[in-house]
């Protein structure tokens, strides 16, 4: 006689009159196949844990996200921001599909350049910019984005010796009714330091001003902050032209669009509350058709969209090592997933799936990683299957951050992987070994032996 | 290991507790321990049943029930 399927047994304490915030349901979704690749086939092939990206999927969402913006206004940029995912396998893909570079550091942008693209085609940001990375930039062209009057004067100097004019943009930050303000970068619009260093900049003599620049944060929601942040922008520009009857290239509005992840602590998931590239656009280029500035001297708009573009195309597989049960009754499930791999999950409530359901029940459950740490933890309290050791698991919506931000922590870091269009699989970082990794270090003599 | 006395279990796999007012869901084989139990059936027996129905070895087997064991007890469902 043929044996019956088996599950662990489990009993669901009701909680009558608290259903869960989404109605009593718990349905667990599957995710089996990436780009219809099996997800078996591929851990059996490359081991766990391991990251996957989608290169349609990337393709895709950028299509998405360019028709958005260049349906509603003629000149349109996105700039590849380098920080969210440098593995240049995806930089590539972006640049393919038409992005510029946007970069915040002197390895970021050897990165773009090695990647070919030129330097009047990156947008070089942030803080944190040397003696080498200005002068690189000026002699290639690049647009140096201004974060603060001592970099000003710094730039200056170093255009001034090299003889040549650095391209020059200014980073804003502006009151746009969001928080937090993100007002530690660049240079204030309301208290009138931006307006002041817009007149020292187009009266050096080694700058040329070609644009403005705001980023005003990360996981932005409101639609109505990037049309006040717009707003502000262009009435700059125009007070600028008013003043000079110099116009400016362009308008670079930064990143800072959301992915469909959910917040931790968010009541309703993110794939509800995200805006959609349409609403972005509706916002951010209504504002500019209706302003001041006249058709035949509409700036291009720039975006440096990073987690809105990438997010969704990343997935990280792992496996279950262990089931447990705390000394609270709760049910935990431990896999080989940590947060030094899923830095992300300090801000998101990821989504942990199964990649195959032998039934429909359930158990409220914590997933931790592997690491010997408490702070490891991939997600608190999810209904989740009751899955047994070896059992595979997804995490989808991975793309941005993870893959620049992940820590060298207790293990090696593991591969990535791309499927590309045709459904072909390609190895885009190898996984860490020990001989690399010792090849850094270096024991002094007495210690040797 | 006993089930307390006055615990009542569905056909559908729903038991309610009248002593505390708590209400549990079962999985089909959490129903069929259950009522093992209560018909005073030893775990070692009820074991050795799941072995023959189900396609599962000993060990993962052990594993759950130990398991299962320890939720019911830790939800106040069995007789000391
Ligand atoms: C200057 C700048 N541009 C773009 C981005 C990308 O932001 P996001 O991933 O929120 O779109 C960042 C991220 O911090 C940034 O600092």
């Amino acid at each position: 006689m043929k044996k019956l399927d088996y599950e662990r047994p489990i009993i669901n304490k009701v909680n009558a009159g608290m259903p869960d915030k989404f109605g009593m349901s718990t349905r667990v979704p599957v995710i089996s196949h990436i780009e219809g690749v099996a997800i078996t086939d591929i851990m059996k092939q490359f081991g766990s844990p391991i990251y996957v990206i989608s290169e349609p999927c990337i393709r895709e969402t950028f299509q998405q996200a360019q028709k958005a913006f260049l349906s509603r206004y003629p000149r349109v940029q996105f700039a590849w921001s380098y920080k969210t995912n440098y593995l240049n396998a995806v930089c590539k893909i972006f640049h393919s599909e038409g992005a510029w570079a946007e970069v915040v550091s002197g390895f970021e942008y050897t990165k773009a350049i090695e990647n070919g693209i030129p330097g009047n085609q990156i947008i070089f940001n942030g803080p944190d910019k040397s003696r080498e990375d200005l002068e690189r930039a000026i002699k290639d062209g690049a647009m140096i984005h201004l974060d603060s009057l001592d970099e000003f004067y710094y730039l200056g100097e170093l255009a001034h010796k090299l003889d040549k004019k650095a391209n020059v943009g200014l980073r804003i930050n502006l009151d746009a009714g969001i928080y937090p303000k993100w007002d530690r970068f660049g240079f204030n619009l309301e208290n009138g330091e931006a307006w002041n260093v817009l007149n020292r900049v187009m009266l050096h003599e080694y700058m040329v001003l070609l644009g403005l620049h705001t980023h005003m944060g990360t996981y932005i929601t409101s639609v109505n902050a990037y049309a006040v942040a717009t707003r502000k922008m262009a009435d700059l520009t125009n007070r600028l032209f008013r003043k000079y009857k110099y116009e400016l290239k362009y308008l670079d509005l930064g990143g800072g669009f959301a992915s469909k992840n959910t917040l931790k602590g968010a009541y309703l998931p993110g794939s509800d509350t995200c805006p959609s590239f349409d609403d972005y656009a509706e916002a951010i280029t209504s504002v500019l058709l209706d302003s001041e500035l006249p058709p035949e001297r509409l700036p291009l708009l720039i975006l440096e969209s990073g987690r809105a573009l990438v997010d969704d195309s990343g997935f990280m597989l792992g496996s279950v090592l262990a089931n447990k049960r705390l000394a609270d009754g709760r049910r935990a499930t431990v896999i080989d997933i940590g947060v030094n791999m899923l830095f992300t999950s300090f801000w998101y409530d990821h989504e942990v799936l199964p990649t195959q359901l032998k039934s429909e029940q359930t158990e409220n459950t914590t997933i931790y990683g592997p690491l010997c740490m408490n702070i490891d933890v991939i997600r608190e309290a999810v209904q989740f299957p009751l899955l047994q050791r070896g059992d595979a698991v997804v995490i989808p919506r991975i793309g941005a951050y993870n893959m620049t931000q992940w820590m060298q922590f207790i293990k090696l870091r593991p591969p990535v992987l791309l499927i590309d269009t045709d459904k072909q699989i390609h190895l885009i970082r190898k996984k860490e070994t020990n001989e690399q990794f010792n090849a850094m270090e270096n024991v002094p003599e007495h210690l040797k032996g | 290991m006993k089930l307390k006395k006055n615990i009542a279990i569905s056909e559908n796999g729903f038991l309610f507790n009248p002593e505390t007012g708590d209400s549990f869901i079962l999985n089909p084989i959490g129903k069929e321990i259950l009522n093992q139990l209560k018909e005073g059936q030893s775990v070692t027996d009820i074991k050795q049943l799941l072995l023959e129905r189900y396609d599962v070895d000993l060990v993962s087997l052990e594993k759950n029930m130990e398991d299962f064991l320890v939720i019911l007890q830790h939800h106040g469902l069995l007789d000391r």
